[in-house]
């Protein structure tokens, strides 16, 4: 099996996330940044995948200079190779413009398998699996809260994750995966990964290299714009609801309120 | 090692042990006992072996290196790392200060992949403080030896795969001089294990009795070959040395959550509408516990980076472990006293530290054992100067 797994840099989960007031864009200085967590979920499927049929697990990654620090907790873990797009056009880029990058990356791989998560934590999402599936004109499955892949028959089968169970879906290989938090319990690198991750094969890309134009990506071709951006607003103290004999529908009636029902 | 290699281990030791092992730590003290899982967590991370040479498998950290891991260690109950402790411990440096080239490859890579635990087998009922005076003895009968004896409070006993056993060959020698080092593995026959012994903290780290009766073993578990009779007493002082800056990086550790417990309850506790931190004398306590922990710190790194380059084998070792150990008692006791009510009750953090901190003025010398050992090195020194 030969696997891509997407992985993404992103300011620590647990901290004020801001914007660049020069540009709108993601500020990264001013915050620690990490492996989007939940892609750690899916370089431990790569892996386990990968232990279970044989094969090779690349990471790709777009992002600045410093998300070669992501691709190296992907390699101590146990990835094989990687691969860094990264250039200073790229900067500013929104979903469109990066899912066509990665799927030219990705196309070049000839992957049977791409993993990515379900979503990354800082902008929220929730669409780049989809967009690198039709970019690279593969099936798609979604919500896998587990993976089994017949490399013979050419198939990968999901549990897709629902509201009230889960439901069995197949697609023909190649194909892009999104896998949940649920779906494993990722590793932590040992020792010895961290030690070997550095010397593990790593390709840095810019953009003529992947086969892309500069007037393709970044802020200024951006498809989308952000103008501005407020801080969730403070939590509201709850509203307490006495019952009288009418506690269910004084419920009831809050939950219309809000639009819930 | 590479330093950037380096901050990535300490980065995820430190986030195994706060992600992994601190939600377990009520579960561990009830069941005394540390999960399965998160032995074979630990071991596939390589933490059996961190301080065992890359050769041998292990990681091969300096003394400087190891001391930062091992304050992320302390962070959370000291049965985790009781659990690898022995292994780049007191066990494992018997084999890499005493053994021959062909044991060392033959044993440690075992020990540092946590395919085995190791017991360092030192202390009797008559002999703690003064190990010279122990009584078990080994004997030569054909090629090989036949131990007698019994040994006490050993950690790790109940599950370890091999036991470093100390042992008087020679009883006409001076009593230091007598005693030799042997690695019988557990199911040698005439070894056994008595029950765990029921310990004040340190739940999930277990201790026993390890009976000798007559076992006898071939003289290639004599540590150091036939050469290693007579050396078994310096070794194992070579062994405490190491041992004794581990045990005081593991009391940083500690008293780096012990502050942090106190400082977020003082900030968070409420008494007459304000929080107790507001109050003069809560700070007094929590800016004492602070200054042991910045003194003791700076204290294990020094003498971990003089221990590293050679200047310090002694001194440095005990003065870290008495000060880091008497310092984890003070912080662990503010620590209960800021909780106030809340500190004496099962089933809060620092009842439990405090509890656990005991241990450290006690085992692998014990605070006047320390003492002792840093005043008459520096005695000796000077009447060296004199004559
Ligand atoms: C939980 C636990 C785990 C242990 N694990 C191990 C292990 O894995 N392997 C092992 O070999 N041992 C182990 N030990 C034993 C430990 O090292 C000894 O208990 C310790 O060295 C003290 O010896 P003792 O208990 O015989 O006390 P004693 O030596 O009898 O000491 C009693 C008191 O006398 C004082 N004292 C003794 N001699 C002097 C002196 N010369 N000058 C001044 N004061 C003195 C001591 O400081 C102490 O206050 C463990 C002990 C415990 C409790």
């Amino acid at each position: 099996m030969n696997i891509v797994v997407t992985v993404k840099q992103v300011p620590d989960t647990w901290a004020e996330k801001k914007l660049d007031a020069s540009d709108r864009t993601t500020d990264r200085k001013s915050v620690d940044n990490v492996m989007n967590e939940m892609d750690e979920y899916g370089v431990e499927e790569a892996l386990r995948i990968k232990e279970a049929h044989g094969g090779e697990v690349t990471v790709v990654t777009m992002g600045p200079q410093k998300a070669v620090e992501t691709i190296r907790k992907a390699l101590s873990m146990g990835a094989d190779k990687a691969v860094h797009l990264t250039d200073d056009a790229l900067h500013g880029s929104d979903a469109l413009q990066t899912s066509k990058a990665l799927a030219k990356v990705i196309a070049t791989l000839s992957p049977d398998l791409v993993i990515t998560a379900t979503e990354a934590s800082d902008a929220r999402g929730g669409v780049m699996g989809a967009l690198l599936a039709e970019r690279l004109g593969l099936p798609q499955l979604t919500l896998a809260r587990k993976v089994t892949v017949d490399p013979a028959a050419g198939t990968v089968q999901i549990e897709r994750q629902a509201d009230n169970g889960y439901a069995l879906v197949e697609a023909s290989l190649p194909a892009v995966v999104g896998v949940v938090e649920k779906i494993n319990e990722p590793r932590y690198p040992s020792f010895k990964g961290i030690m070997a991750a550095k010397k593990k094969p790593l390709t840095t890309l810019g953009v003529g290299e992947a086969g892309l134009d500069a007037s393709e990506v970044g802020l200024a071709s951006a498809g989308s714009k952000v103008d501005d951006a407020e801080p969730r607003p403070p939590r509201q103290s709850g509203t307490i609801v006495k019952d009288e004999g009418d506690g269910g529908a004084k419920i009831a009636e809050f939950l219309a309120t809000q639009k819930l029902i | 090692m590479l330093d950037s290699d380096f901050v990535e281990v300490v980065g995820a030791v430190r986030r195994f042990v706060r992600d992994r092992v601190v939600p377990l730590e009520n579960e561990i003290e009830q069941r005394d006992e540390i999960p399965a899982a998160i032995r074979e967590q630990a071991a596939g991370m390589g933490l059996f072996g961190f301080a065992i040479p890359e050769v041998y498998g292990g990681l091969g950290l300096s003394m400087s290196e190891e001391v930062r891991l091992v304050f992320e260690l302390g962070w959370t109950t000291p049965s985790f790392r009781s659990m690898f402790g022995t292994n780049n411990g007191i066990a494992g440096h018997v084999l890499l200060e005493g053994a021959t080239d062909a044991q060392k490859k033959e044993y440690l890579p075992r020990i540092a992949a946590g395919e085995w635990t190791a017991s360092f087998a030192l202390t009797e009922a008559e002999a703690g403080s003064d190990p010279s005076g122990l009584a078990t003895t080994a004997r030569r009968d054909g090629d090989g030896w036949v131990i007698e004896g019994s040994k006490r409070y050993i950690t790790n006993a109940p599950v370890a795969d091999v036991f470093m056993v100390f042992a008087r060959t020679d009883p006409d020698a001076p009593a230091h001089k007598g005693i030799t080092a042997f690695m019988v593995e557990a199911g040698t026959p005439g070894l056994s294990v008595g029950p765990r012994d029921h310990k004040m903290g340190q739940a999930g780290a277990w201790t026993a009795d390890v009976y000798l009766d007559g076992v006898r073993v071939p003289a290639s578990t004599l540590i150091g070959g036939e050469e290693g009779v007579g050396r078994g007493f310096a070794t194992a002082m070579r062994c405490l040395a190491h041992g004794r800056i581990h045990i005081a990086a593991l009391c940083v550790g500690m008293a780096q959550r012990l502050v942090e417990e106190t400082v977020n309850f003082a900030a968070a506790r409420q008494q007459g509408g304000h929080p107790i931190g507001e109050f003069q004398l809560i700070q007094g306590l929590i800016a004492d516990s602070a200054t042991d922990l910045y003194a003791a710190r700076a204290l294990v790194l020094d003498a971990a980076a003089r221990f590293d380059d050679g200047t310090d084998t002694r001194v440095g070792p005990s003065a870290a472990k008495y000060f880091a150990s008497e310092a984890v008692g003070r912080v662990a006791d503010r620590a209960v006293q800021v909780h106030g009510g809340a500190g004496y009750i099962r089933g809060v953090p620092v009842e439990r530290f405090y509890r656990d901190a005991r241990l450290f003025r006690i085992y692998e010398g014990t605070s006047q054992i320390q003492q002792v050992i840093i005043a008459r090195q520096l005695l000796r020194e000077a009447a060296d100067r004199a004559s």
